[in-house]
């Protein structure tokens, strides 16, 4: 065995602690998040209801929901601009964030963003210790998918959280999807570091595999906006109609951001990466056209992203109709999250094509 | 008042209908079909027969409609990837059919073998497509139309609009409305002055791009289906040496389209001069390929110029509109069979079939004719032939290939004679021996004659029958040849595609009334409001900045007393001041 090979092995190995690693600083992370939502005091509890029934009975008791910083390059004065929500949908403050606005859960919250921050940077020394291994892109397999994917789910978290978008609310859903995307990674997917395919051999693979994993991972948070929107939409709608909804959910939902800025989390972010994936299923079908000799087959993979293409515009269309905005069109965007799943997990599994890779 | 500018939230004065929310002011913001509920008269059908059609026709062109296809769309494309498909793989339809007997019959009644050409799929994205052009073609004319007319009028209430902002100035109302104007058009907007405000409009583009993402998804569809109609595609296996031309009778195997004409064939030839494949000698990426390329001589047209050309397997060889590309790889051991007298009975390079990653190969060695035994009579030969490039070595494992490469190459072979049974008609499998009808060579224990040989080394055949020497080893490749028209086309349209989607999702459609009225204490009261297609967290910004600029032109007159704020404008809207705009935001 000569040097090179030797360093590459060695680099393996580097990889793997550090993958190893990254869990350890998750889960330390998770547990900060746990404490934040625990310690997170809920005094605010009831801002909601309270806004509920004040616009009900058309009184003014809510506060400042958007706060724009514009320019500030005039000298002058300038005028105050005034915003009103669309008419005909509930005007509801958004939540105060897991930490409820208290010292104690801010503190846990700002201790679990941090470690995040170490982890990620831990676990994107493993995936780029890894493709200096095996002198290539570093997905190639499942295995080297599910460790890009996942780091790239949080640094595109990470990114949102420095724009200063109010995003903190995913931190737990994300950390937690973290550890089980890693923890099936290391057991049942893993694979050491192997030769590629010579079909796998363009430039398409980093311009095609690395959109598709951006993709997915931006979709994930896109999904889990969803997920808290129709949960947070169910506690508006106890409230607004006079319910109590239980304890449990009243101190979490309390805490989200409004339905309404979930919904337009998750829309923006969904048709955000929408024309993104449209590239890499178009920078796919041109892969195969040289690789295989035809742009588009029907390969169970082609067919999937093609469904889950046609369930994303489903889901935009359905924004645009009325009678299916909100619940409804939440609901597809979810079918079309879980195509997109479908598609990375299932097809590989279950239906053999051109697409497989190497181990699993 | 600070030169920061805040925004504030103001409850609605009152419930309105979503989709009427405000009225002429959001006229024609986009040219999307409008819905019609179904409980309202639209859903009966007039029992003429127009009538009926138009109500189909609305019905078909309704974004419910369109989403309710995308949805079966979708779903129709499910089982295509589940179950087996003959235009992806055959063999494995057959398989299928074989073991699930019950299944056939249904899955074939229902076309699921053939999903994509089925008639029921067929049948969704014709409809879709057709209610996509049903629903451009209006949409278009829609938009030229307001690219032609110039933005609706102020509302009366500029503080029903979703950003609202408001200052009195020293400055003349028609100086203001010309100052802003001027400033908005500076902005790109789209203008003019209505009675006593102005009214701009800005990202036309938005809806172009919308239109344009729809038109190209029309355009990337009629390029794939004559593609598919016109295509014609083949594979040709060449061992070193040998070459191809581009005519029918030459391909191993052909398949093309249903309106496809053999004549279209593009004549052009090539001779594959070399095939190079090396690979990773160590370290975990042991035996990838490094290099792994067809190096050929091509000849464009009938009598064309020889030119040299390397084929790659991301990289086709594009001749005259076919591609040549690199499908796999393999080696072919070069045998001489000679008989009991010694004459050459055959030579020829004999392509074999890789089984693993590390080209452990297998196939079968045919003598068809020129052979005759000891006692004179016409019979054929048959050698199972099993190759690895890298032998382990003797009694180390099995007989598989330890790498791909040309290292210490060894040739198993086992021998039978008889019929090869090629004359009764039916397609063989050049790759395959059919020994049904072939009797084995022993040796001298009795059991079937067979030996490993190294390059140079002969197989005697038992009782002075001949013999079979493997002299060296060539490498061919095979090819895919097709010719597909209208790839062009698709590739412009997904270009277009893209295109206009980025611009129809990111490009916020938006409008800015800028009203300047005298109040009833001679001072100009100036109120900026704005519109978007969505609720946009920029557009507030947006008008905050316009402001600003407008402000420059038109400064901030110092705060009057409360009486005459409260002078209510014959807009019937009260203009709220900055210095008393109430804290919470809330009007009243
Ligand atoms: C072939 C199937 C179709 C696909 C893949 C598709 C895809 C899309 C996508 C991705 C968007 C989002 C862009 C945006 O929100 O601006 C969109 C918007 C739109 N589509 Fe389609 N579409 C299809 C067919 C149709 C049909 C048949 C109609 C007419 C009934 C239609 C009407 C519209 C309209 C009006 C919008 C704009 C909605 C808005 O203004 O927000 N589309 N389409």
């Amino acid at each position: 065995m000569n040097l090179a090979a030797a360093t590459n092995e060695s680099l393996a190995e580097a990889s793997n602690v550090l993958i190893y690693s990254s869990m350890a600083v998750y889960t330390l992370a998770f547990f900060a998040h746990i404490a934040e939502w625990v310690f997170g005091s809920r005094s605010k509890v009831g801002r909601t209801a309270a806004a509920l029934s004040a616009s009900s009975a058309k009184a003014s008791a809510a506060t400042p929901a958007v706060k724009a910083q514009a320019g500030g390059t005039a000298v002058l004065e300038r005028p105050e601009v005034i915003t009103r929500s669309a008419a005909g949908t509930r005007d509801v403050p958004d939540g105060p964030g897991a930490a409820g606005g208290t010292f104690k859960g801010d503190l846990y919250g700002r201790i679990a963003v941090s470690l995040t921050v170490v982890a990620f940077l831990v676990e994107a020394g493993g995936v780029i210790t890894r493709a200096l291994s095996v002198q290539r892109a570093p997905w190639a397999n499942m295995y080297e998918f599910s460790i890009t994917f996942s780091t790239v789910a949080v640094g595109s978290y990470l990114v949102l959280l420095a724009l200063k978008k109010n995003v903190r609310w995913i931190g737990l859903p994300l950390v937690t999807t973290v550890l089980l995307d890693l923890g099936i990674a290391v057991t049942t997917l893993y694979t050491d570091s192997d030769q590629l395919v010579p079909a796998l051999h363009s430039y398409w693979l980093w311009i095609h595999v690395s959109t598709a994993i951006l993709c997915g991972a931006v979709f994930y948070l896109g999904a889990v906006g969803t997920i808290l929107y129709l949960f947070r939409d169910s506690y508006e709608n106890k409230l607004a109609s006079g319910g109590t909804p239980g304890k449990f959910a009243s101190s979490v939902l309390e805490r989200l951001p409004s339905a309404a800025s979930l919904d337009k989390f998750a829309y923006r972010i969904n048709a955000a990466v929408f024309p993104l994936w449209t590239f890499t299923i178009i920078a796919g079908a041109i892969w195969a056209g040289d690789a295989w000799g035809r742009y588009w087959g029907w390969d169970p993979k082609e067919v999937w992203s093609f469904i889950t293409w046609v369930a994303y515009a489903a889901y935009l269309h359905a924004r645009a109709t009325a009678g299916w905005k909100g619940r409804k069109a939440a609901y597809l965007a979810l079918v079309a999250f879980a195509c997109w799943l479908f598609n990375y997990y299932g097809v590989n599994i279950f239906v053999s094509g051109l697409h497989s890779y190497a181990g699993v | 008042m600070s030169k920061a500018n805040s925004t504030r939230t103001r409850q609605p004065e009152e419930e309105h209908d979503p989709g009427s929310a405000h009225g002429a002011a959001g006229e024609q913001l986009s040219t999307a079909p409008r819905e019609e509920r179904p409980d309202t008269g639209a859903g009966v059908p007039a029992m003429s027969v127009i009538g009926w059609v138009r109500w189909f026709w609305r019905q078909l062109t309704s974004m419910r409609v369109a989403l309710i296809l995308l949805f079966l769309l979708s779903l129709g494309a499910i089982p295509g990837s589940l179950i087996p498909q003959t235009s992806v793989d055959d063999m494995k339809v057959q398989a299928f059919k074989e073991r699930h007997t019950t299944l056939t019959p249904v899955y074939e009644a229902l076309q699921l073998f053939d999903v994509y050409s089925s008639v029921w799929f067929s049948a969704i994205y014709i409809l879709l497509f057709v209610s996509l052009i049903g629903c451009i073609v209006p949409r278009t004319g829609q938009f030229v139309g307001q690219l032609r007319s110039r933005p609706p009028g102020a509302p009366k209430r500029l503080t029903r609009l979703p950003a609202y902002t408001t200052w009195r100035t020293e400055a003349e109302p028609e100086e203001v409305r010309a100052a802003a104007l001027a400033m908005l058009r500076k902005r790109r907007f789209r203008g003019h002055e209505v009675g006593d405000a102005v009214a701009a409009e800005k990202g036309y583009l938005r809806e172009a791009g919308n239109l344009v993402f729809h038109i190209a998804l029309i355009v990337m569809l009629i390029a794939f289906a004559s593609g598919q109609l016109f295509k014609s595609e083949g594979g040709k296996l060449v061992v070193e040496g040998d070459g191809f031309s581009n005519t029918l009778t030459q391909y191993d195997d052909f398949k093309s389209g249903s309106l496809y004409d053999s004549d279209s064939l593009s004549p052009f030839s090539f001779v594959l001069d070399d095939f190079v494949g090396t690979y990773e000698k160590s370290g975990p990426q042991r035996g990838t390929p490094r290099t792994f390329e067809a190096r050929v001589t091509y000849t464009e047209g009938a009598e064309g110029a020889e030119r040299k050309g390397v084929i790659k397997v991301n990289e086709p060889l594009v001749v005259d509109g076919t591609k040549v590309y690199l499908i796999a790889h393999g080696y072919a051991p070069v045998v001489t069979v000679r008989d009991g007298r010694g004459k050459v009975v055959s030579k020829s390079a004999v392509p074999l079939l890789p089984i693993d990653n590390n080209i452990t190969s297998s196939g079968a060695i045919k003598v068809m004719d020129g052979y005759k035994d000891k006692k004179g009579v016409k019979t054929q030969l048959g050698f199972k032939a099993f190759f690895v490039p890298t032998f382990a070595g003797h009694g180390k494992g099995q007989m598989f290939s330890q790498f791909p490469a040309l290292d210490f190459p060894v040739l198993a072979l086992s021998a039978y004679q008889g019929s090869l049974g090629v004359d009764s008609g039916l397609a063989q499998n050049v790759y395959q021996l059919d020994t049904s009808k072939m009797k084995e060579f022993k040796d001298k224990d009795g059991e079937l004659l067979k030996k490993m040989l190294m390059p140079g080394e002969k197989l005697d055949l038992p009782d002075g029958a001949g013999s079979i020497t493997f002299d060296g080893v060539e490498e061919w490749a095979s090819f895919q040849i097709s010719q597909q028209p209208g790839n062009g086309w698709a590739l412009g349209g997904a270009i277009a595609a893209i295109a206009g989607l980025a611009a129809s999702l990111f490009i916020q459609r938006r409008r800015v009334w800028v009203r300047a009225v005298r109040g009833a204490d001679g001072v100009t009261v100036v109120e900026m409001a704005g519109l978007g297609r969505s609720e946009s967290a920029k557009l507030p910004e947006e008008l905050g900045d316009l402001s600003a600029a407008l402000v420059a032109t038109a400064p901030v007159a110092p705060a009057a007393s409360d009486a005459t704020t409260d002078a209510t404008n014959e807009a019937g809207s009260r203009p709220v001041h900055p210095a008393e705009a109430p804290a919470e935001g809330a009007e009243k």
